[in-house]
This record gives C-alpha cells, structure tokens and sequence, in this order.
C-alpha cells in the first residue's frame, strides 16, 4: 500500500500496539501532527514541556511495562528531551523518542532549528538513528522498538528530517526484527546455575540483593519463589523496591545511603550476597572496598558489562532476572540437598537479623504540633491500603516515601534512581495515570523539585487526569540542606527557598484542587478530602523544615558506618 | 599494560564516534586507532590501542561489544599476532648527511618516496618500536615532518596441522 512516511509512522506505531503517545509539536513535526489529528486509533497526550513527553513516556513505560513513546519538534524540543533521555537510560527504561529533524537537503548547514541530537544523544542513549531515506523508515522504528524493550532495556531516539516524513513509500510486510550484531542472553548458562545453587546450599548468611533488573525483566514472582523456598531475606535498591513484598518478614527494606541499618548490616556480615539485576552502584556498596567483604557474590544480570564492573564477582551469570531465578528454583527443587535442614541452618541468621531489626527499626521522632514527613508517608500508605502508584520527585521526600511506603508490587514506586531528576515525578504522574486509568497515583514531591516541572499541571488538566500530590514543603532544598547541615557546618549555601509559591493557589489557579496541612491532626482529612476527589488534588504539607533522612551513610564510608536517628 | 583489540563493527555512519565518545566518556584511553573498510564493504575493521589493568580491558571489551552496530571484539594482544604501523618521515638531507640518511633508511628497510634537493622522504613500516627506533636515528639529522598511521593487527594463523 502507497503511503507518505507520516502515515507509514502512524502504522508503525498500531504494529507496536501503541496507544498512548506523549509529545509537543513544531514546524519539523508540522506533517506528522497533521497525520495525527486524521486517525483515532492513537491518543496523543500535548504536554507543556518536552522533558515532560519523555518523562511521561518513561512512566508509562515503567507501570505497563511495554516501550513509552515521545514525539517532539527539531531543535529546542529535541534538546529539552535530553534529560528525560538520560533519565531514562541510567535507569534502564524502554522508550523510543522520535524527533523531527530540518529537511535532509539542509542538515548540516546549521538551518533554522537544527541541532545534531544523534550526536547530542549518543552517550545517553542505548542506540539512535537518523533516518535519511524513506525506505529505511519503518525498519528503523521496527528495529528501535525491538532495540529499546531487550535485552538491557533502554530509550532509543529516531530523528526524522521532514522531506522523508513527506515522501511515499509502499508499506513493507512486518517481519521479525533480526539484527547480525545485537542478540540479547536471557537463558542461563546451566553450569553458572549450578555452581551458583551449590554455592548458596553452603552458606550460613546468605543474603538477596535485588535491583531494577527484576522489576524490568518481571523475575519478581520467580524471585520471590526462591527466597521463601531457602528462607534467605532480600534487600532491595531503590530501583528494586517491590521486586519483593516490602512487608514480608523476609525483606530488609532498601541498603545503601539511606537503606535500612538491618539490611547494611546484613550485606555486611553475608558470606554469599546474590545481586539479582541490580548493578553495585556507589549509592549502594558506599566505600566498596569495605562492601560485603567476607561475602562470595553470585551476580545475575542481562548487560555483561554490569558485571565485574565494581566489584570483582565470583560467580557470574549472564542472563535474565526472571529465566535465571526459575532456573535456580528449578535446581532446588531437583536437588539432594535437605531443604528444610537447611531452612534450619539459616535460623540463627535470621535471628540475628531480627535483633539488628529490634535494636535500630526505621524510624523517627513524632512531634504533637509539627508535621513529619515519615508520618505523611505512612499515612498516605494506611490509607491506600499500600495500592496506590507512588511516583517521586528527586530529594529527601524520595527517600522517606523509599522508606515508609512498604512497596508490595512491582512497578509501584516510580522513580529517577540514577540520576535522580528533579522534576521527575509529576510528569510521570501523568505517565502512570494514562497506563493505569483506575489506579490511585500520587506523585510524593518536593517544594524544589515540584517547581521544575509546574507547567504539567496543565497537561493533567487537559486529560482530566486524578493525579494526587503529597507535597512534602519544608522550604528548602532538603537533601542538599542536609548534607550542608551535616557536613558544612549548617552553611546553607543556595538552598533555602526564600520565595516559594502558594502552592494552594498554584493549583487553583490551573483549575486543580489544593489542600493544606499544617499540623498532624490534619494529615488524614487532608488525604481523605483528597483521594475522594475525582480531579486533580495538590496536598501541601507543611513539615518539620530540618528534618533529616536517617539512617544515612555518608558518601565513600562504608555501609556499617551509619549515621542514625 | 598495552593491549592491541581489534573490532569488526558495520559501516555506519556516527559508528566511530559511538566507539570513541565509549572510550572519553568512561575514562578509558586510547594510544593509536586506525579504521577501514574490510572486504565486504559494509564492514569496517578498527584496530585500537589501549592500556589498563585485566579489570579495564576486561570493561572495553564488554562495552564495546554492548554497542549496537558492534559484530565482534577481539583483544588480540591475548593471541599470537602481527602488528605493524607505518610512518612517513621527511628528514634535512644535505651534502653532509644525505647518504647517512640512506643508510640509515637502508638498514629499517625503509623506502624513499620523495627526494628534494634539501630533503629525502621515507616510508617506513613496522612494530611501534622499529619505528621508534628509526625516528630516534634521525633525529639529530633533522625530522622536518613526521606522519604516523596507527597500529593495525591480526592474528597469526594456526600452524597446526
Ligand atoms: C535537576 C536537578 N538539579 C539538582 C539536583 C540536586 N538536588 C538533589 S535533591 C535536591 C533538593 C530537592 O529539593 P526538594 O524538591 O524541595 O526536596 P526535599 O529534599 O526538600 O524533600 C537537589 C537540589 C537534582 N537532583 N536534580
Ligand atoms: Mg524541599
């Protein structure tokens, strides 16, 4: 069938059983939204920034997760996707990000509205093209697509210069994707399973470190299957919290920086550590040379390049999240080994645990006439029944809602854990809203971050979207406060908010409905009001302002070296 | 240590600057790198050369084969190999020196390919440190240029039978 590349991308996109796509037009983009408002099959979703497109798209991504799709001007709307585009790449999301480019005639030439954002995005991309033949153009989306969901998911950007948007072509028959160079490892190899199996039979401490890859390669069933057959408790990285049931007796809560006292101590003390798609990063491992040092590390990931990349591993397995631990579940069942004695031989350690448990819980100090923000946090997930969506913002609004929001499901808490974006979470709360129409989504936000993407609140209002925000208001740059106030001697350089918007009247003015907080008597009404309003709610929560986030350890000590509440 | 790797990967364009924005972006050096066209045309072969301890070169390697448009990578320093760099050199060649100059060319089995009435240019192949050692003998003559390819590489064949 004839066709122009305009409706060509449209088909694409319904081979890709696309629906739902986030973006902001521009001359570059002119056809292609022209083609757009001639077909109802696919919702374009007109946000107010394009990092938001992205951010959105990446959200999307997270909570179904299929691939999230963006479609933005050339030049100034291909650049303010930059972010998003890193956002998305350090935390491993599938997105493909399509970009309008000047006609192909003048690239190169420095034309009105022309940015090299192959160029711009080839660090912070998994892969990008330039599409500059018609005929390529339905093989490369075909091929972005297969590149961005496997494997080590990741964002792709398509640029496409206007004149092949333009042109006609015949529309090829779908094939399978096969690409010569690019060929994922999702089975394990047997002989790593085993020694892998074999090595865990002989531990005394063992311990699960899980990350983002079990939430992204849908292992969290499989996983949660090994750690109840053996008896081992989990920790989870930011990017791994409901990979296992946060509120199971087995799980440690989060390690790292801001992890739990009993999960740090536990990594520390493991003889066998197995990281399951997780990625040892400093956030987590603090001093790495002090990281799980008695521990042998069984570490399964899909990217090769993860592994032995911080830590020397002594069992190394290539494969994926969800194929690996059914594999190992597999092998244990097979196995000669008596489980339940075994089971037994673990008692001990998980007492042990249980006192690190009792002597240092995650907690705080509860004031009668101040908010604390743990509190919001924990009320928020009382009252959600822990169903809700959490969507963040970047700071310590991110660690409290990490910490008290016992995440049970995957693709619950929806977060920038790599490099941690400001501004994240409220267009991702748009993100998560489209994919999950019936969920309760809040977006736990901060007054900093909250003012970086603000604009969104139009977007929400334009799709009707119920989008609840806790925003966590202590008039200042918390996270950054903190590290001031702990290691600068309180020199608040830059970051108390010295004008700060009535975020109340904020909301209002877009339409939205705004709530405010000033004391803790009036945390539950406020959340009730909030989650019985069918619209858009922002919550202001004004809370203790020199709340600190606790336990924490400080950057490059290690992880036994914990600063407590 | 030195390690020479050798990449098969398609002829794209942008595919050097994937591989080399690899090596600047994560702090991995590169000493020489020389890239071209293998028989099937729509393939190029890149020799580099790179130094790191087992852990680093281990990282390159892996990272380089992550990159898409990346069909193989081979550390060939691991195998038995043959690595040779070229250099074009024009040395001050006057009635003093011109025949020490041949000499010298002579004894590197190095070729003269331009002949000036104050100069001589050479073209000289071998392992980086023949050509280190002919540049150091003609120093104190007078290099007035000096053009280096990198290193290329390849792997012995097997000799068993
Ligand atoms: C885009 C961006 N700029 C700067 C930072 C550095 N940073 C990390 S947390 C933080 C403070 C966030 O303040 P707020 O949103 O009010 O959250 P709080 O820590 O107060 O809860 C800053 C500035 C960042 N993470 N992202
Ligand atoms: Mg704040």
């Amino acid at each position: 069938m004839k066709m122009t590349g305009t409706q060509a991308f449209m088909k694409c996109l319904e081979e890709e059983n696309v629906q739902t796509i986030f973006g902001f037009p521009g001359g570059s983009v002119i056809d292609l939204y022209d083609t757009i408002l001639q077909q109802d099959k696919i919702h374009h979703v007109l946000v107010r920034h394009e990092q938001a497109a992205v951010h959105a798209a990446d959200a999307f991504a997270r909570v179904t997760g299929g691939v999230g799709v963006a479609l933005v001007t050339s030049g100034p709307g291909a650049t303010n996707t930059v972010t998003g585009i890193a956002t998305a790449y350090l935390d491993s999301i599938p997105i493909v990000v399509f970009t309008g480019q000047v006609p192909t005639a003048l690239i190169g030439n420095d034309a009105f509205q022309e940015v090299d954002i192959v160029g711009i995005t080839r660090p912070c991309t998994k892969h990008n093209y330039l599409v500059k033949d018609v005929k390529d153009l339905v093989p490369t989306i075909r091929e972005a697509f297969h590149v961005a969901r496997s494997g080590r998911p990741g964002p792709v950007l398509v640029d496409l210069p206007k004149d092949v948007m333009n042109s006609m072509i015949n529309f090829p028959d779908k094939k399978p994707v096969e690409m010569r160079t690019y060929k994922p490892t999702y089975e394990p190899h047997p002989g790593q399973i085993e020694k892998a199996c074999k090595t865990i039979m002989k531990a005394k401490r063992p311990v699960l470190y899980i990350g983002g890859g079990v939430i992204l390669g849908n292992a969290h069933k499989e996983l949660t299957e090994f750690a109840r057959k053996l008896d081992i408790p989990v920790t989870m990285t930011l990017m791994g919290l409901g990979g296992y049931p946060g509120t199971d007796p087995l799980s440690l809560g989060m390690l790292g920086m801001h992890g739990t006292y009993f999960a740090n101590m536990a990594v520390a003390k493991s003889d066998v550590l197995i990281a399951v798609g997780a990625r040892f990063d400093d956030r987590v491992t603090g001093k790495i040379d002090e990281f799980a040092p008695g521990a042998k590390i069984i570490h399964i990931d899909i990217d090769p390049t993860s592994i032995s990349k911080n830590v020397d591993v002594d069992i190394p397995i290539v494969a994926g999240c969800k194929q690996a631990m059914a594999q190992m579940n597999k092998w244990v069942d097979a196995c000669d080994y008596d489980i339940d004695a075994k089971k037994a031989e673990f008692i001990p350690w998980l007492d042990q645990i249980k006192e690190w448990k009792n002597k240092h819980p995650l907690g705080y100090v509860d004031e009668t006439d101040i908010i604390k923000p743990q509190f919001v946090i924990q009320k928020l997930h009382e009252m959600t029944q822990g169903d809700a969506i959490i969507t963040t913002e970047v700071g310590q609004h991110q660690m409290w809602a990490a910490q008290f929001y016992h995440f049970n499901n995957p693709r619950t808490l929806i977060t920038s854990g790599g490099l941690g974006t400001m501004g994240y979470g409220f267009p991702a709360a748009i993100g998560a809203q489209m994919a999950a129409p019936g969920r309760t989504v809040i977006d736990v936000a901060g007054d900093g971050s909250m003012q970086m993407n603000i604009q969104e609140f139009a977007t929400v209002m334009q799709e009707k979207l119920p989008i609840k925000i806790a925003l966590l208001n202590n008039g200042y740059l918390g996270m950054v406060r903190q590290w001031q106030e702990l290691f600068y001697d309180k020199r608040y350089s830059a970051t108390p908010m010295e004008v700060v918007p009535d975020f109340v009247k904020l909301a209002e003015a877009y339409g939205a409905v705004g709530l405010r907080a000033t004391k803790p008597s009036e945390v539950e009404p406020v959340i009730k009001e909030a989650l019985a309003t069918d619209t858009c709610v922002l919550m202001d929560f004004v809370i203790a302002r020199e709340e600190g986030v606790f336990p924490m350890v400080p950057a490059g000590k290690a992880t036994t070296d914990m600063l407590l509440v | 240590m030195k390690h020479t790797i050798s990449v098969l990967l398609q002829n794209k364009p942008g595919v050097l600057s994937r591989v080399t924005g690899l090596f600047s972006g994560r702090g991995f050096n590169i000493e020489s790198l020389s890239v071209a066209q293998t028989i099937e045309k729509d393939i190029s072969c890149l020799t580099l050369v790179t130094r790191g301890d087992n852990a680093i070169i281990e990282q390159i390697t892996k990272q380089l084969h992550k990159l898409i448009d990346v069909i193989k990578v081979t550390d060939i320093s691991d195998t038995d190999y043959v690595e040779r760099e070229m250099a074009l050199i024009r040395i001050k060649a006057e009635a003093a020196t011109r025949a020490e100059v041949l000499r010298i060319a002579d004894i590197f089995r190095a070729r003269v390919v331009d002949v000036s009435q104050k100069s001589y240019s050479i073209e000289v192949t071998g392992s980086h440190g023949k050509i280190a050692a002919v540049t150091e003998l003609l120093k104190p003559i007078g290099i007035q240029e000096i053009v280096r390819t990198g290193s290329i590489a390849m792997t012995r064949a097997s000799k068993k039978y």
